[in-house]
């Protein structure tokens, strides 16, 4: 049951995506070009996604637990630190070279087009590359994080 | 040239918000799509796995049935594998992408998420910028 719903939410999103215009590089980019060829659709995308989920994630935490699981997984509350800093500021660099996100290239992938496996095969390799620094980094420390 | 589309855009940040509250109250998961790959990538599939086949098989889907959607990808190809490589590196090293940080991350009104959100969108205005506006184009 968990594994059915879970395919029936990533359909939601993956129609989201498509319906927004985010599978689309082209007019990533141009959300981008505000000096250029701007078109400012995505900033609705995020505006429509976040009417939704402020209030509904207000809702359901208030609950107890999930559906399928004894608690709601939230990401431990960190700092602000140089990673935060530089990991996002990296990776927009990667998002305005060819206007994949991995968000948009997953349901772009569905277009059955070549562009988005590349990106996501090369977007692996710097996730797993990632993980190797992260874990030596870790090793290094010690237990301090 | 892209045509802008405020109200199809508006539509499907709707169905992704959607998608991010259901998973949230029936799995109790944040919906992001870095965190889901790399579990998928480090040996976590399960539900990962059938959210992504979704994400997939729906676009697919709506394609077959009502026809081709805009899709251009202006990058040349060492452009594109240099950008996942960057990409993937950077949502590691940041904890998220646009659908963690940006959507679910602010949505709970996380304050790393918020200045992991400025900090991708001015980067990637500034790349676009660069590559636009100063040396003419990949």
């Amino acid at each position: 049951m968990p594994v059915i719903a879970a395919l029936l939410i990533g359909m939601v999103f993956g129609s989201g995506i498509l319906l927004g215009g985010m599978a689309n590089p082209a007019k990533v980019l141009n959300f981008f070009d505000i000096a250029g060829t701007w078109d400012p659709s995505l900033a609705f995308v995020i505006l429509g996604a976040l009417a939704v989920a402020g209030p509904g994630y207000r809702f359901i935490l208030r609950r107890r637990r999930p559906v399928f699981d004894t608690e709601f997984h939230l990401p431990p509350r960190r700092g602000i630190d140089l990673r935060l800093f530089g990991g996002a500021s990296l990776f927009g660099i990667g998002w305005g070279i060819a206007g994949f996100c991995p968000g948009g290239a997953i349901p772009a992938l569905g277009l059955l087009r070549p562009e988005p496996l590349v990106f996501l095969i090369a977007m692996s390799a710097g996730i797993l590359i990632a993980h190797r620094i992260q874990g030596r980094i870790a090793d290094k420390i010690g237990s301090r994080e | 040239m892209t045509g802008f589309t405020p109200w199809t855009s508006l539509a499907g940040g709707g169905l992704i918000g959607l998608a991010v509250v259901l998973l949230m109250a029936l799995h109790g998961r944040i919906l992001g799509v870095t965190g889901i790959v790399t579990g998928v990538l480090t040996g976590s599939r399960g539900w990962r796995l059938a959210f992504l086949t979704g994400a997939v098989l729906a676009p697919m889907g709506l394609t077959f049935a009502f026809g081709a959607v805009g899709f251009h990808s202006p990058a040349p190809w060492p452009w594109i594998l240099f950008s996942g490589l960057l990409a993937g590196i950077g949502v590691s090293f940041g904890g998220g992408c646009t659908s963690g940080h940006g959507i679910c991350g602010n949505a709970r009104l996380s304050k790393r998420s918020a200045v992991a959100t400025i900090c991708f969108l001015l980067s990637a205005a500034a790349t676009v910028y660069a590559i636009r506006h100063l040396i003419g184009g990949l």
